[in-house]
């Protein structure tokens, strides 16, 4: 039972880390339609910049981050301008690609910037084990982890807070319900469309730094935006909340088919697992938890 | 003035529906084709024919099956890394279990177990679509990949996980193994590749094609007029995988001769292909071609100056690399999101005037 509740705890948190990559897909796909095939690169990018800036110029974590923050915004600031500026009108797939050749780009500058090698990203985010759950409940669970699942709620609760209250994010949503009515009233979409952008940089930088402290900075880093996929099939495109709860059943699912069922049918399903859950629940229920109703027959 | 069609008259339909109804472009083709079988395994040398022109070639037809399902049918895939694989594992049992087999079949019958298993993927395009049935293509990858490293059946429980393909002769010149020349090697998959974009040009352009993409343009439309999605979606998926998995076969065979499915078959590969369709013409049989060339051209070409011409490391060249690939997509998708093949439509459309443009 107690092996049990730490499979699930331990899928709880490693579905939390997928939401906060998913989170970011979200922002993007909500307020320009554009699938933002590079949201896992930007977290790499966001990433090696901090421990860059932390181990070249010797700075500590609190200055490093905004720093980061600063860069993810001119990073978003240049996408606009080189990018999206340009390909206004053109199909999906055609932003899908381009989103595509960004990470390309974005990976290739971190690696000549700060170069290629494993590094270890630590700004005194607590690791181990946690004693207490340990001591009191025989529970062996990170710490990291249950900083990333705080993280996340905060995270959660700062965007809707900005979404809702302000009038930053009041434009935000009318952006994402109706482009041209948006337009009509006087909001600049390419304003939004930078500030979109410069938030899921925030939301990578925050996804980056708890990847990275749990398992160092490197390549691998950028693959977990195929994880976050059919996290975001199962939660809805559109829907922010969605993004946390199909982050939570991935994250869960994955661990316990690993654990009950992997000795059955072959180790390393994590790999697929995921994918087969979320074309599983298409097949149901095609917008997702918590999608905006698709009205249209194919 | 060269390129100019006029006293060109039409006298049958026959001639009216020809694939290349304009004189020049007969000549331009039947020249191309001539000295790609005539002149170029003579010329080049043999690097060239085996890191350029063999895999090239074999890219074009994997992207000619992806085209007829992205560009002709309109639902995309991000699945060709496995389907490619369905295709090199198909053809490693069918080589290994009957050695007798002539080794066309092997292809061909490849390409027909990857048809069918592109059929079974393609079911959930009946139900989503757009980036939907993408991330639905992208289960096919991981899965299918995990299976052929899991079960020992798929590569005869060998120690290495690897499968290697056994030499096979065609008309007495050996065409796989290491001792296969490149000439012949390059003969072969040059006559199936023009056989199967001729096949793939005509298939466009008759009645399977035109369902295809009246489906792409707007499905409702087609089904009001009595189209089936089911039977149009599935043929798109099943003839795409078909190609695909002829293409598998030969990267395994021909080109690689020794694979593993999570290194050679990997989600890169599917960005690869799309690629090539992307940059070289969305439903357009020609930009395939182009599209394959120019993405396996210019990381080789990239290489060559970057560490021979500016003396780089390969490291660095690899980083760079990466960025100027990232750069040139961008910058072809902003400028011509038409491809390659839209240049070259609008070139002929200027070369009709030159040199007297009045």
């Amino acid at each position: 039972m107690i092996f049990f509740l730490e499979t699930v705890i331990s899928g709880l948190m490693a579905g939390v880390m997928y939401a906060l990559v998913a989170i970011g897909f979200v922002l993007i796909f909500k307020a320009s339609g554009v699938f933002n095939y590079a949201q896992g690169v930007m977290a790499l990018f966001a990433a090696l910049t901090l421990v860059g800036v932390m181990e070249k110029f010797g700075v500590s974590a609190w200055i490093a981050i905004p720093v980061t923050m600063g860069v993810m915004i001119i990073v978003a600031y240049l996408v606009d301008y080189f990018i999206l500026r340009h390909l206004v009108n053109e199909p999906p797939i055609i932003l899908f690609m381009a989103t595509i050749g960004l990470a390309y780009v974005l990976e290739g500058v971190g690696d000549i910037m700060w170069g290629s090698d494993v590094k270890v990203l630590d700004i005194g985010l607590p690791s181990g084990a946690s004693d207490y759950l340990l001591d009191n409940y025989n529970l062996y669970i990170e710490k990291l982890e249950i900083v990333a699942a705080v993280v996340a709620a905060v995270l959660v609760v700062v965007l809707a807070f900005f979404f809702q209250k302000t009038r930053v994010g009041r434009a935000l949503r009318a952006v994402a319900d109706d482009h041209q009515a948006a337009l009509s009233i006087g909001i600049s979409l390419r304003g939004i469309w930078r500030i979109v952008w410069s938030v899921s940089g925030f939301v990578a930088l925050v996804a980056g730094i708890m990847w990275g402290s749990k398992s160092g900075v490197q390549f691998s880093l950028s693959l977990i935006a195929l994880k976050a996929l059919p996290v975001l099939i199962l939660g809805g495109f559109t829907s922010i909340p969605g993004a946390i709860v199909g982050g939570l059943i991935i994250g869960v699912g994955e661990k316990v088919a690993e654990i009950y069922a992997g000795p059955y049918i072959g180790s390393a399903i994590e790999n697929w697992f995921a994918y087969i859950l979320a074309l599983a629940f298409l097949l149901v229920r095609p917008q997702g938890l918590f999608g905006e109703k698709i009205i249209e027959r194919v | 003035m060269f390129y100019f069609e006029s006293g060109q008259f039409k006298k049958s339909y026959r001639e009216d529906q020809a694939i290349l109804p304009i004189r020049q472009d007969r000549i331009g083709i039947a020249v191309i084709i001539a000295v790609a079988f005539g002149g170029v395994p003579f010329i080049l040398n043999d690097y060239l024919l085996n890191a350029v022109f063999i895999p090239a070639l074999i890219y074009a037809l994997a992207a000619l099956g992806l085209n007829i399902l992205v560009g002709y049918c309109g639902q995309i895939s991000l699945g060709t890394g496995a389907f490619l694989a369905v295709g090199a594992y198909a053809s490693y049992k069918l080589m290994t279990s009957f050695p007798e087999l002539n080794f066309i079949l092997v292809i061909l019958l490849s390409g027909g177990v990857t048809a069918c298993v592109g059929m079974v993927f393609g079911l959930p395009s009946l139900r989503i679509k757009g980036f939907y049935l993408a991330v639905a293509t992208l289960a096919a990858q991981f899965f299918i990949i995990w299976l052929f490293n899991k079960v020992g059946w798929f590569y005869n429980d060998n120690a290495t996980g690897q499968i290697s393909a056994p030499p096979r002769d065609v008309f007495g010149f050996q065409i796989t193994g290491p001792a296969a020349h490149p000439v012949a090697t390059y003969l072969f998959v040059l006559t199936f590749v023009t056989f199967f974009a001729l096949v793939a040009k005509n298939l466009v352009r008759s009645r399977v094609g035109r369902t295809w993409m009246a489906i792409r343009d707007m499905d409702i439309a087609a089904e009001l007029i009595g189209i089936r999605p089911l039977q149009t979606k599935l043929t798109a998926f099943g003839v795409s995988s078909f190609y695909i998995g002829m293409a598998g076969a030969m990267i395994f065979t021909i080109w690689l001769g020794a694979v593993e499915a999570g290194e050679a078959f990997n989600i890169d590969q599917s960005f690869l292909v799309l690629f090539m369709v992307i940059i070289g013409g969305l439903g357009s049989i020609l930009g395939s071609f182009l599209g394959a060339f120019f993405m396996i051209l210019m990381p080789i070409a990239l290489k060559q100056t970057m560490v021979d011409g500016l003396g780089m490391t390969a490291v660095s060249a690899k980083h760079m690399e990466f960025v100027i690939l990232g750069v040139l997509i961008l910058v072809f998708l902003i400028m011509e999101p038409h491809g390659l093949a839209r240049l070259w439509r609008l070139g002929k459309e200027k070369l009709r005037r030159w040199p007297f443009p009045y």
